[in-house]
């Protein structure tokens, strides 16, 4: 007997009831698109996104304009959040501030991402002694503060975005290296990845095309995690003179250069700055803990 | 008995939150267990079996609610009760045994903590409290309770960590005990003790038991009366014996086809299946909830819900037709083309194979000195309790693991490479595998389409417009069709799963095809489909399986050889018919007598004592005469025996002479006709 | 056994920190030429011999042995971070389970949210603001954690509250996250619905079967917080004026004072190690499982 001759009496099985749901992809962006937390992330992020982009176009004083008269007034009419001692309007500056460090920031994720991702691939699917010297040697990395090992770098490089941009993306990609990683171990164990194998397919297919795909949510809510702490990075390094450089109205920058002053009670020069990164990194967080809700249903 | 009742549930109606929807689970479900009666629900997953369980103890996941209904424990509305009385009645008169002892007991408290927390609730403290303990887990058979007393859970067997939970569920001595699946993922021949004992205990306690299983036959042994559930529905309920041997409701008629019983074979004809598919949790039904997949339904059925039809005898019956509900049309043709005795040389022979692993420093033997000769369109059932290399056996010959140096595996006369990485791609495709689970098997992120093409082309080496039509007669071939092609794994049910992966391992037309386990994570009506299928597969291309189970009788109705495997050894090897007909191994008899049997014969029954050694410390002389029955002597425990040839073709590694082993076991396993 | 996994650990920190050393001696090297003749290894293991023996080199900029310096800083540091530690672990973890128990109500998300928010802001950004409310505004604390020589226990607690603060914070968020997700997994594992079947009360339930068990992860969690408790004290140290080893391994870098840089450096990861080796070591005893692994 063959198949094509069995009796009609056994047809064919349908697919199970419950078949008529979303795509998992679509189930994601239809619990973000309800979820409170990611969508006011998300606003304050665009928000932010804006200003930087278009801030310098709308802002009432070009925000490296000094004005020693005006210096250190406190805010008023004309400026709304006061002028610091060079007499720079406080309220462009902020609002222009952002255009920095969301540069600077999603860049050196992008490029721990990247590194990271292929880095933990490659260790979790090959296992063995690279994956042990790898993973100690990124263990006692991250060990050390990422402050500490971008005061090093930048001691030795020099100070200019590009480095900041390396110093954090590398720093960051041993964290997410280990993410992809444990993600992987736990993958390759799973039979899908025994048939590529009894199918003589490659490393690079198995690593890309079969495990790489059921990795990427882990890999997309740690980059998300990971933009919030570059952020968090680069505010910080500015802040201690390693960042961001002057003439920039960047808020780490202007902080760093008035919190000196703040005894003498001129808040405004610092307040509004720090509330800026305040609103941008809870913003990012935010949407972190959004996507992770999202993708941890 | 007295007619107090245990427990009354009363229209019970539950439902789980899921998105923004209640959806039933449980729908007006009434079922009475009486003072002292074991009562058993069955069914398959997702019908509500735990539900029931859970509702009773009020201890429902935070997204399920009882939305109509009551429960009564002894009288009492557990519904009503406040914190406290709630509190009370769970220390003083309802216990819950379930699955999986190891998450069941605290990780980071010793047993004698676990137990005696139970009797200080009661006012019994300190040393008093201590001997209690010691006398409970004396009371379930545990030989060494002071040294237990003082272990982690860890530190014990499955079999072990289930005796303490049950121990710990009879020490404030309930008036109802709930067992909800307590055997479940344990060995079988553990199975059989665990079970042995809650039937020794029902005899010594007075508790009621509401025991729930997807095991029929475990239930049949162990209860009085027993309820089938459906859909969330009570649809048949009756005396155990009434209801396994003239079920009246289609469903209950049908599930029972499902299962290989009486030793059937699968030349003797095709299992029965039940078409369709459980209607999702929380699904809207009208009429009867069985009507699209039942043979006898009607438009009455569709559009009138039926009532339990009581039919006397206290037998109910939710079925309009309940009276015709044994002429229920098979789904599935019984006869089956049969194939001609085969005389072909050998397709797979396995000489001398072993495989060490290091553990702790020390070398653990998986598998040991292990031969077999398997024929083309021939099935090797391979058989043994966890532990007995059967897997790594596997993976051998696939080559996913490498075997250690000196056996040999050759494939249609021709050497096959260790490691698979040095085979030829048409070796590779000639061995291919059905794993267990089609969620680990299959790669969720990709379509059946992808998963399916991509196997024609690297095991089939097609392409382009030959896949496609190949493609098309291979989804065909797995009664699959094309609208299924389109789906993600996660789509689609778990029988249409492991559809889709028995395809894929037939992709190149393999010549060998191992199968672990393939139906064990599936329900009776959907194994039973499978089996069909891959019964009709062997027939029709000449393909050989080694097929892997726990469950005997799905190992007998697929296999024409049998290799029962004891710590990485085979212990007996042969035909099928003789392998389970015996005279056997003492370790094939025991784990053949461990099988629950609907039937209830009693037979002789063999227990084994004790533990499965650790194949990393394995007994000295025969493995296995720590844990035999029949063991002769000193010479067991320092000689290991050779396999000898007890008839051609059947061999068996045992000191016992193969006459002397027809002799004692003589009054032999009855079989059920 | 137990401590196989803090004897790498320590192992580990110093491969680590060679990297980076390794670096800055060719930067050394090239900068000063001072007796570097010799290979890196050698120099590197002399050095670390040396500082081994309690000598850390001498100071380019302050021409003084580095280790008055470096133990001066520590103990300032250990002060600090104490402060913070002694405040944080107990509310940390006091906030996870007053969540976990309150799950998904009002109360779990005002901590949960609030946890997070504050976890994620940098150090810097919160020293500022409790700089202004309490410092500047309040004029409850001083805003600079200078306090005048001699100053007993009370008076020296009384200028780190301000600069301790936004570590809490940072760190409040991690130990209340991970306390909270242990304690749920624990609330929902069958060994707790065990513990609830048996009839035994609520508060047994949760202090003898759920706490121990859903705490044990948060232990280590603490201990590897150590990491970035120091990365944050690099920055409340600079911006509090407070003389610790944060502050001496900026001004260490900024004045390309390599010895002073690499003698706190070497100083923190011992730290490290030794916190990680504390909480391998408190864990093992917590968990039987590990204690009693090899028993089996």
């Amino acid at each position: 007997m063959s198949a094509t001759d069995t009796p009609a009496s056994l047809p064919a099985p349908a697919p199970a009831p419950d078949t008529a749901q979303r795509s998992p992809w679509g189930e994601v962006l239809h619990s973000l698109s309800r979820s409170g937390t990611f969508l006011t992330g998300l606003f304050i992020l665009l928000f932010w996104v804006v200003c930087a982009l278009f801030g310098q176009h709308f802002v009432p004083y070009d925000p490296l304009a000094s004005d020693i008269i005006d210096a250190l007034t406190p805010p008023a009419a004309d400026h709304w959040f006061g002028t610091d001692q060079l007499g720079r309007d406080v309220f462009s500056r902020v609002i222009v501030g952002s255009r920095d460090i969301l540069t600077v920031a999603p860049l050196a994720t992008i490029l721990a991402t990247i590194a990271g991702t292929a880095l933990g691939l490659v260790i979790g699917y090959f296992r063995g002694i690279v994956d042990d010297i790898v993973s100690r040697v990124l263990e006692a990395f991250m060990a050390i503060p990422v402050v500490i090992i971008a005061l090093l770098a930048i001691v030795a490089l020099g100070t200019s975005k590009i480095t900041v941009i390396v110093v954090i993306g590398l720093s960051f990609a041993p964290i997410i290296a280990r993410t992809v990683r444990s993600a992987v171990l736990a993958e390759r164990e799973l039979d899908y990845v025994a048939a590529a194998k009894l199918r003589h397919e490659g490393a690079l297919h198995t690593m890309f095309v079969e495990i790489l795909p059921n990795v990427i949510p882990p890999i997309l809510v740690e980059t998300t995690v990971r933009l919030g702490y570059a952020i968090f990075a680069v505010a910080t390094l500015s802040f201690m003179g390693f960042g961001i450089q002057p003439p920039s109205p960047d808020w780490g920058l202007s902080i760093s250069s008035n919190y000196g002053m703040i005894g003498g009670g001129f808040w405004w020069t610092v307040l509004f700055d720090a509330l800026a990164i305040a609103s941008l990194v809870i913003g990012v967080n935010l949407v972190a803990d959004g996507v992770h809700g999202a993708f941890n249903d | 008995m007295t007619d107090k009742n245990a427990l009354e549930l009363k229209d019970l109606s539950v439902a789980y939150r899921v998105g923004r929807r209640n959806r039933a689970v449980l729908r007006n479900v009434n079922l009475t267990i009486k003072a002292g009666e074991a009562y058993g629900l069955v069914g398959e997953s997702g019908c509500g079996k735990s539900t029931v369980a859970l509702s009773v103890v009020r201890y429902l996941p935070r997204n399920g609610s009882i939305t109509g209904g009551s429960i009564a424990l002894d009288g009492k509305d557990v519904m009503k009760l406040d914190a406290e009385a709630l509190r009370r009645a769970r220390a003083d008169s309802v216990s819950m045994v379930y699955q999986d002892p190891g998450k069941a007991l605290n990780p980071s408290l010793r047993i004698g903590r676990q137990l005696t927390e139970i009797f200080e609730l009661a006012g019994v403290t300190g040393q008093a409290a201590e001997d209690k303990a010691v006398a409970m887990l004396n009371r379930v058979r545990i030989s060494d309770p002071a040294s237990v007393m003082q272990r982690y859970p860890h530190q014990l067997s499955g079999g072990m960590q289930q005796r303490v939970a049950i121990a710990m569920a009879l020490a404030n001595d309930p008036s109802m005990l709930i067992l909800d699946e307590p055997t479940t993922g344990l060995d079988a021949t553990v199975e059989a003790e665990v079970l042995d004992l809650i039937g020794q205990l029902r005899r010594e306690l007075s508790a009621s038991i509401l025991f729930i299983s997807h095991n029929l036959a475990v239930v049949s042994n162990m209860c009085d009366r027993v309820g089938v559930l459906y859909a969330g529905m009570l649809v048949e309920e009756g005396s155990t014996k009434d209801v396994f041997n003239d079920p009246r409701h289609p469903y209950t008629v049908a599930l029972l086809r499902c299962l290989p019983r009486g030793g059937q074979r699968k030349d003797q004809g095709r299992l029965d299946t039940i078409p369709g598919f459980l209607p999702g949790i929380g699904a809207n039904i009208v009429g009867c909830a069985f009507a699209d997949r039942c043979a006898l339904a009607t438009e009455r059925c569709r559009a009138e819900p039926p009532p339990l039809y009581e039919l006397g005898d206290g037998r109910l019956s939710r079925c309009h037709y309940h009276d015709k509900a044994q002429s229920l049309p098979r789904a599935t043709p019984a006869e089956i083309a049969a194939t001609a005795p085969k005389q072909a040389p050998p397709v797979l022979q396995v000489e001398g194979l072993n495989k060490t692993y290091a553990s702790h420093g020390r070398p653990l033997r998986a598998v040991k000195d292990v031969s077999v000769s398997l024929r083309p369109g021939e099935t090797l059932g391979l058989v043994g309790e966890s532990g007995s290399g059967k897997t790594t056996f596997a993976r051998l010959l696939l080559g996913l693991v490498a075997p250690d140096d000196g056996g040999s595996i050759e494939l249609e006369g021709k050497q096959l490479a260790p490691r698979l990485a040095s085979r030829s791609e048409d070796q590779v495709k000639a061995v291919q595998i059905v794993f267990q689970n089609p969620d680990s098997a299959l790669n969720r992120s990709h379509s059946i389409r992808h998963i399916l093409s991509r196997a024609l082309k690297r095991l089939g080496g097609l392409s382009g417009k030959t896949l496609d039509t190949r493609l098309e007669e291979l989804v065909r071939s797995v009664r699959l069709t094309d609208r299924h092609l389109a789906v993600k794994p996660r789509q689609l049910s778990g029988g249409l799963k492991q559809r889709v992966a028995i395809a894929r391992a037939f992709a190149g037309d393999p010549r060998i095809v191992v199968c672990d386990e393939p139906t064990s994570a599936l329900d009776v009506s959907v194994q039973a489909a499978i089996l069909n299928l891959l019964a009709d597969l062997q027939s029709r291309q000449d393909v050989s399986y080694i097929f892997i189970s726990h469950d005997l009788g799905v190992v007998r109705y697929l296999s024409d050889k049998i290799a029962v495997l004891y710590l990485g050894r085979i212990m007996e090897f042969g035909p099928s018919e003789a392998v389970f007909s015996g005279p056997h191994h003492p370790y094939t008899e025991a784990l053949l007598s461990a099988v629950p049997k609907l039937d209830r014969t009693e037979s002789s029954r063999i227990r084994l004592d004790g533990e499965i050694p650790s194949a990393a410390n394995p007994p000295t002389g025969c493995v296995f005469h720590t844990r035999c029955p029949r063991k002769i002597g000193a010479i067991c425990e320092t000689q290991e025996p050779e396999l000898t040839e007890a008839q051609p073709g059947h061999t068996i590694r045992c000191h016992i002479p193969y006459a002397e082993l027809a002799r004692l076991q003589k009054p032999k396993i009855v079989e059920p006709a | 056994m137990v401590f196989l996994g803090g004897q790498v650990l320590p192992g580990n920190v110093g491969r680590a920190i060679l990297g980076p050393f390794a670096d800055q001696r060719a930067v050394d090297a090239l900068n000063h030429s001072l007796g570097v003749d010799r290979p890196l290894l050698v120099q590197y293991g002399s050095w670390i011999w040396n500082f081994l023996h309690g000598d850390m080199g001498t100071s380019y900029v302050f021409r003084a042995p580095v280790a008055p310096f470096v133990i001066d800083a520590l103990g300032n540091s250990m002060k600090l971070a104490l402060v913070a530690f002694v405040l944080v672990v107990p509310i940390g973890i006091l906030g996870g389970v007053i969540a976990a128990l309150n799950f998904n109500r009002p109360l779990d998300r005002i901590i949960s949210l609030g946890g997070l928010s504050v976890t994620v802001l940098p150090e810097f950004v919160t020293g500022i603001i409790l700089i202004l409310i309490f410092g500047v505004w309040l004029r409850w604390l001083p805003i600079a954690a200078a306090w005048p020589k001699g100053a007993g226990v009370l008076t020296q607690l009384y200028y780190l509250i301000l600069p301790a603060l936004p570590l809490f914070l940072v760190l409040f968020g991690y130990i209340a996250r991970m306390a909270r997700s242990g304690m749920i997994e624990a609330l929902d594992s069958d060994y707790t619905r065990t513990a609830v079947l048996k009839g035994l009360p609520w508060r047994t339930v949760i202090w003898r079967h759920v706490l121990r068990n859903a705490l044990l992860p948060t232990i280590t969690v603490i201990a590897t917080q150590t990491g970035y408790l120091i990365g944050g004290l690099v920055v409340i140290e600079t911006l509090f004026r407070y003389q610790g080893i944060g502050s001496l391994i900026f001004t260490a870098a900024r004045g390309k004072d390599f010895p002073m840089l690499e003698a706190g450096i070497l100083t923190i990861g011992i730290v490290y190690a030794v916190a990680t080796l504390i909480a391998d070591f408190l864990y093992s005893v917590l968990n039987p499982r590990i204690r009693l692994g090899a028993e089996q």
